[in-house]
């Protein structure tokens, strides 16, 4: 049964028609083509459809639209602000943590989820926050890297 | 290396009757100055490959373009799968011709747009392609500079280039674009003979590290893969799949499939679809087909595979056969033979095997994440009885490849369902089909027989492999007796490996170069040495002994007992043409089994390297992507079943696994070699050898899982 759903999607307002058992991942994939958001896996193994919802890092392939009704998405698209990049997309770019770039939507939201819950992680805690997102190339070394100055920029811009 | 029949293997199954004309890259493209040129040896391999294939260009395969603005373009059917070579290339073409970096534009893969290329795979892209396109660059620059000294009545000689200015040597005010002289002209140059390109030395741009050039694409979400394309009416297409390789469909009862409101059922032959808009009414609509399949009973698990395999073992082949090994066993003191066995390891990219393909009544066009777009072009219009100029091949942004994208089978399926419904469809596989169609590494067995004198010298070597090819299997050190005999051709073994198998990421060389720096660390113990010094006793070969000197100093080596050391491994290789030496420090859970690999160093000698950041982050990428296939990737099986589905139990590398990585790039004057997989064939025997320095357990298998940890260490 199509229901209206409502809930705020990278700083708007949005409402959709559908059933709610429908997986976030193929909604913003196909209703609001933000294609940003990868199919990795389809179990929640891999990290590669993280998003935000009310600020924590979630797996899209594993929640449904009816479980973000109401609340606060934010996808890889909405990330930064204008052309100003978000503080792990530019340690992104500066670390050069990223090959093929498949992973990358998804590392960059679970680290900046890892940041809101904890904005001054040890090196520990960033594998540990980060040890579920899966990377093929093997650019580990450098999105550690990219999150932990990204983490000291964030705390010294405040 | 026999390069000529890996291209061989890897071409099989691309042949096609038809007849292609040239197109005409004139019509399609305006003014400016073109050059022509072709990656010889990747057009002598296809040549050789004699009547049975389309016929060629014997002129080009690739050109470069300036634009009337100044601008630069190559057209090459290479593409980018996140080895940087957008970046490299671009590299190298801005210096030759003495542009800005920043004005080269890499136009990758499109068959429309680009001429025919084989494929990206085996490090091929700089070292065969590059010095081509230098060639060419060369070319292009001498026509600028004859136009720049008719323009302005200057002696060639006096001429200089920065950044697309010619400038009089002499008088700087005299000066003209190349902007200006390619404007209103249509200048098009064969690169025929080798026109002298610069002097390594001379490169500016060249050897200087340069960061990726998609990477603003790629954090910010708007780089498209083939799965995030959207047309107008496009459907996602879920395809019925037989529950093992080679069974045959008896009957399917899409009845119930057909109840799914909006379902498009396509059932064409074997070819039983569900399409939907939506992709998740599709895989419902999938999941309702009731089909009866007659499965081939094959004799073959992850229990008996090694048994299996030698059964069924091929002739061998002998085709290095040195000295007379009965001679070398003469002076021998120990004799040494061992079994190596490598299991089956899957390509695993983030992107499963993703193509949109739209038939318009006339022209088929499919955008898909290939390594292979022209092959795929020519299947899918031998498949659909197209005329090849018909179909066009677009490779978006692929996520990962490794070899295992040279397949294309979804093309080929996106391509059928388009042409039988007329819509656009997205065949995006799932991760259990992505595993079941992957094109395996080959499970893979080798025998190695050798001996050393009471010096310590390795007096002969009698080498056997099975199924891996004979890739990486070269000697390497200075042995006067030996022989070479390989046992299948090339990765693939038709009928015998119950699946695909197929090219992965330095293709047997892992296998290979397991087997031989697992037995030399073996004499080496043996015979009392130390095994960096072991190695440097038996090496001629200038090349090796530089890296593996290199990685010694970087790691401060000190000579030390095996075993009983503090976990410190040492292996090196050759791949692509290039050398490796690497040096890993582990830590062994005796309890466990587990490994923790600590700290890998690794020196590389890639002649002339031409992006020193990229060829630094492909080198990190071969370290931690080789962890997997070391210590945990199993592929499990059971006759054509594939038992593996996705990331749950197949165990591909994590952060808390990430050592920490010192490498270091030993620059040459000397035409850029490979560098896309050279540090991975390493990784196996390098952590193997540490694993027994720490703990005196020798591992004989990959993946040297913590069971099988367990059980050599208790055999120590």
């Amino acid at each position: 049964m199509k229901e209206k759903i409502e809930f705020t999607l990278n700083g708007k307002n949005v409402s959709v028609e559908l059933e709610k058992s429908k997986k976030l991942l193929w909604v913003l994939r196909t209703h609001f083509s933000l294609a940003g958001t990868k199919y990795g896996c389809g179990e929640g193994y891999c990290g590669s459809c993280t998003v935000l919802v009310d600020n924590s890092a979630i797996r899209s392939c594993a929640t449904t639209i009816g479980e973000v009704a109401g609340k606060n998405v934010i996808t890889i698209e909405g990330l930064a602000e204008g052309e100003k990049l978000h503080p792990v997309q530019q340690a992104f770019v500066d670390h050069d943590a990223l090959q093929c770039g498949y992973c990358t939507p998804g590392m960059i939201m679970n680290a900046v989820g890892l940041l809101n819950e904890k904005p001054s992680p040890t090196r520990k805690d960033i594998i540990t926050g980060m040890e579920d997102n899966l990377c093929r190339c093997g650019a580990h070394n450098r999105i550690l890297d990219a999150i932990e100055s990204a983490a000291t920029a964030m705390q010294n811009s405040k | 290396m026999d390069e000529r029949k890996d291209y061989q293997d890897y071409i099989e199954g691309h042949k096609s009757a038809s007849d292609i004309k040239r197109r005409d890259f004139f019509r399609l493209l305006g003014g400016g100055i073109y050059v022509f040129f072709h990656a010889g040896a990747a057009l002598d391999l296809m040549a050789a490959e004699g009547e049975q294939r389309r016929e060629l260009p014997d002129d080009f395969n690739a050109f470069l373009r300036i634009h009337e603005d100044g601008k630069v373009s190559c057209y090459t059917g290479k593409i980018e799968m996140g080895q940087g070579v957008n970046t490299g290339l671009a590299m190298m073409l801005a210096d030759e011709l003495d542009v800005a970096y920043d004005d080269v534009k890499m136009v990758m893969g499109d068959t429309d747009l680009c001429p025919w290329d084989m494929g990206t795979f085996g490090s091929l892209t700089t070292r065969m392609f590059g010095p081509s396109m230098l060639a060419a660059a060369a070319e292009a620059r001498m026509v600028l500079l004859e136009l720049a000294s008719e323009k302005l009545g200057i002696e060639i000689d006096n001429l200089d280039v920065v950044k697309g200015v010619v400038y009089n040597r002499k008088k700087k005010s005299e000066k003209i674009t190349y902007a200006q002289l390619v404007s209103g002209q249509r200048i098009t140059r064969f690169a025929k003979e080798k026109p002298e390109v610069k002097d390594y030395s001379k490169y500016k741009i060249m050897g200087q590290p340069k960061f990726r050039s998609d990477s603003l694409e790629k954090v910010t979400g708007k780089a498209k893969y083939s799965g995030d394309l959207r047309l107008e009416g496009m459907v996602y297409a879920r395809l019925l799949r037989p529950p093992s390789h080679d069974a045959k469909l008896l009957s399917v009862d899409i009845s119930e499939a057909e109840k799914v409101d909006g379902v498009q059922i396509v059932k064409d032959g074997d070819l039983v679809a569900a399409l939907h808009e939506d992709p998740e009414q599709a895989e419902k609509a999938r999941n309702l087909f009731k089909a009866e399949f007659e499965e081939v009973d094959k004799a073959v698990d992850n229990g008996n595979l090694f048994d299996y395999l030698k059964e069924k073992a091929p002739e061998g082949n002998v085709n290095i056969d040195l000295g007379d090994l009965s001679v070398g066993k003469d002076t021998t003191s120990t004799v040494f033979e061992n079994e190596f066995h490598d299991g089956y390891v899957a390509h695993s990219p983030m992107e499963p095997h993703t193509a949109m393909a739209y038939f318009d009544g006339d022209k088929m066009t499919v955008w898909a994440g290939t390594q292979t777009p022209f092959p795929a072009q020519s299947n899918i219009a031998r498949i659909l009885g197209m005329d090849e100029a018909k179909v066009r091949v677009k490779p978006p942004y692929l996520g990962g490849g490794f070899g295992g994208k040279s397949a294309h089978q979804q093309a080929v399926e996106a391509a059928q369902l388009a042409k039988i419904t007329g819509k656009p469809v997205m065949v995006d596989w799932n991760r259990q089909e992505e595993f079941f169609y992957d094109t395996f590494r080959p499970a893979a067995i080798v025998k190695v027989n050798s001996g050393i004198d009471n010096s310590g010298k390795i007096t002969f070597w009698d080498y056997h492999v099975y199924y891996a090819g004979d890739r990486g299997s070269e000697t390497m050190y200075d042995v006067p007796h030996q022989k070479r005999t390989v046992y299948g051709r090339g990765w693939r073994a038709p009928g015998i490996h119950p699946f695909a198998t197929g090219a992965w990421r330095g293709p047997g060389n892992s296998t290979n170069t397991f087997a031989r720096e697992t037995q030399v660390d073996i004499m080496a113990g043996k015979a009392g040495m130390d095994p960096v010094e072991f190695r440097l006793k038996n090496l001629k070969d200038k090349r090796a002994i530089d890296v593996l000197e290199a990685v010694a100093e970087m790691a401060d080596w000190k000579p030390q007992k095996s075993p009983g050391g503090s976990g410190y491994g040492v292996a090196i290789g050759a791949d692509a043409g290039t050398y490796v030496a690497h040096i890993a420090r582990v830590d062994v859970d005796k309890e466990t089994g587990e490994v923790k690999v600590l700290k890998v160093w690794v020196a590389q000698e890639m002649g002339f390297c031409v992006n020193p950041q990229g060829a630094t982050i492909q080198m990190e990428g071969c370290i931690n992507m080789g962890l997997g296939y070391a210590l945990k990737e199993v592929v499990e099986f059971e006759g054509g079943q594939v038992k593996t589905s996705n990331f749950d139990t197949y165990d591909i590398p994590r952060f808390s696994w990430i050592p920490e990585i010192e490498t270091k790039i030993l620059q040459r004057n000397a035409p850029p070699q490979g560098g896309g997989e050279p540090a991975i064939v390493c990784m196996g025997a390098v952590i193997g050898n540490a694993i027994y320095n720490q703990t005196g357990a020798r591992l004989y298998e990959m993946a040297m899982t913590p069971e099988r940890v367990l059980a050599a260490l208790k055999k120590v």
